[in-house]
């Protein structure tokens, strides 16, 4: 088993003033290339907050995060991010919010026609090139997140991040992301670490789902593998007997054993 | 406004052939012109006719209460009869002061364009600096909430001893007074960036040049114009009182010149004009921010 994306003895604390929190404790994972890879936990529990340890965007206290065996501790598009509410920029077309990206990432390996083509191609992906000249604003809501999930495919990550990219969605819409995401996944073969709070979407889409005690000091509570051929579909996946059985047991974890205690 | 005319155009293909969508398309291009002129008089009529008859009407109150014998200010009808040369060729050059209404402006809009400019610059760079560092707000903002209460004439002595000219003085007069509206402004915006930006950014890992131009600069340009906005007021408020004492060619000068030689049709008429192009520069900024921020207000 090799670990492309490792998570190594990850603590960390939240100091304000003389008051300390720690929020995670002692996460330990391995993530292969490839793999598809869902945390889930109660709300709280310091899910974000690992994400965005990953993305770099949040310092660890100890340990440390490792791709491809080199730690990684500052953000970069090597681990491209799609955040939960969009986060397009309002003042640039659907088209310059992901050139903005690869304008950056390709600066020396791509000519400008290239890096233009290639912006095309993944608007391509998401099927969203028809809306290339539109703002954010003028878009729907499942619209705003394909296209926050081209800008971060366009950067060639070597881990999607994905900070619960359906939360804000519709029902009908959500399904419709998700096998999006499903069938790119299938298509590109990325490396994906996603957080959700959703048991069907984590055990619809992941090969492994992490699932996360309740905080303070949250850890690893079990990971459970998903041994469903792929590609999945929706519909026969909703007799399974495998599929029920994994959703079963996150939802026993869940609910059972990691009841989540309203403002404990 | 295109409702009624799509209506039309639908009602007018149906019975021909219900398939042709680019028929119906096309169809609503072809309103009558009469009734679209007919609808743009009615919109200005509305706009443009209650002012008019205020105006009007107060006209009317001033001529009655200043025609009496005895009377310190000229009625309108006087006013206009005193001041038409002044109207009518505002462009004519008797050497020194003795210049058209229009040179006098102009030379009052060019001091305010430089003090205006180099306040827009940096306010925007000072503003910027205080909004992103949490020390330099610490150190700057309490000197800037002193400094920003002290009138804009108090400097004029000061600014006249340190350059030794009226020219610069007023303009750096134009330059103090804008230039806080403008920081304060733009700090509050910059410190509102939304962190979702700010992350976007560390992902794509923008340079700091970058990130002042694609994320700073935009995302905070509603604050920035709002800032602008109030600055360009201010400055053509301190204008006119900072020419009175410097002299030369100025709008300010030439009010306080009619005020000594008693020509008091001439104040009015120089205050109807500063009034209006207060409004219109207020008015340029707030359209050149409206069209800068177009995709920026609204999230």
């Amino acid at each position: 088993m090799t670990a492309y994306l490792k998570l190594d003895h990850i603590d960390k604390i939240f100091t304000r003033g003389a008051a300390t929190t720690e929020v995670l404790k002692d996460i330990n994972l391995t993530i292969e290339k490839g793999e598809y890879v869902s945390i889930i936990g109660h709300s709280g529990c310091g899910k974000s907050t690992l994400l965005n340890i990953i993305a770099g965007l949040t310092g660890v206290s100890t340990g440390g995060v490792l791709l491809e065996n080199r730690e990684v501790n500052s953000p970069g598009p090597d681990r491209a991010v799609v955040f939960q509410n969009h986060s397009l920029l309002p003042w640039l077309t659907v088209f310059e919010n992901v050139k903005l990206g690869v304008d950056k990432v390709f600066a020396r390996t791509k000519t400008r026609a290239e890096r233009e083509a290639w912006v095309m191609h993944n608007l391509n992906l998401v099927q969203m090139a028809h809306a290339k000249d539109k703002r954010p604003s003028e878009i729907s809501g499942g619209m705003k997140q394909r296209v926050g999930i081209a800008r971060a495919l366009a950067m060639e990550p070597k881990v999607l991040l994905l900070d619960e990219p359906f939360g804000a969605l519709d029902a009908l819409t959500r399904a419709h992301l998700q096998d999006s995401v499903m069938a790119l996944h299938q298509k590109l073969g990325n490396t994906i670490l996603m957080i959700t709070h959703d048991v069907d979407e984590a055990v619809l889409l992941s090969d492994r789902i992490v699932m996360m005690t309740n905080g303070p000091s949250a850890r690893i509570g079990e990971v459970l593998d998903v041994p469903l051929a792929r590609p999945r579909k929706r519909l026969e996946l909703a007799s399974n007997a495998t599929y029920l059985k994994c959703r079963q047991r996150v939802l026993e974890f869940l609910y059972e054993r990691h009841r989540f205690v309203e403002a404990a | 406004m295109n409702m009624p005319v799509k209506k039309i155009g639908a009602e007018g293909v149906a019975p021909s052939a219900g398939a042709t969508a680019p028929v119906v398309a096309m169809t609503p291009k072809r309103p009558p012109l009469a009734e679209t002129y007919a609808r743009m008089a009615r919109e200005t009529a509305v706009r443009v006719i209650p002012p008019l008859v205020v105006l009007a009407l107060l006209m009317l109150v001033w001529e009655l209460i200043c025609r009496r014998a005895g009377s310190t200010l000229p009625p309108p009808s006087k006013v206009f009869k005193d001041t038409k040369e002044l109207i009518l060729d505002p462009f004519f050059d008797h050497g020194g002061i003795d210049k058209g209404l229009f040179w006098h402006l102009s030379a009052s809009l060019q001091r305010v364009a430089y003090g205006y400019s180099i306040a827009a610059v940096v306010g925007i760079a000072l503003g910027t600096l205080v909004g992103q560092s949490v020390w330099a707000m610490r150190g700057l903002d309490p000197l800037f909430q002193v400094l920003r209460t002290i009138p804009p004439l108090a400097w004029l002595p000061l600014s006249l001893a340190a350059f030794r000219d009226g020219q610069p003085s007023a303009i750096f007069v134009i330059f103090i007074t804008s230039v806080w509206p403008i920081i304060i402004n733009t700090a509050v915006g910059i410190r509102n960036i939304p962190q979702d930006y700010r992350n976007v950014a560390a992902v794509v890992q923008l340079n700091p040049l970058e990130f002042f131009g694609k994320i700073m600069i935009p995302a905070a340009a509603p604050y920035i114009f709002t800032g602008l906005r109030i600055g360009i007021g201010l400055s053509w408020l301190a204008i006119v009182a900072a020419e009175m004492l410097i002299g030369g060619v100025g709008i300010g000068f030439f009010i306080w010149d009619a005020w000594n030689s008693s020509h008091i049709s001439e104040i009015i008429l120089a205050l109807f004009y500063v009034g209006i192009i207060g409004f219109v520069l207020d008015r340029l900024i707030a359209g050149l921010g409206r069209f800068v921020t177009h995709g920026t207000a609204q999230n």
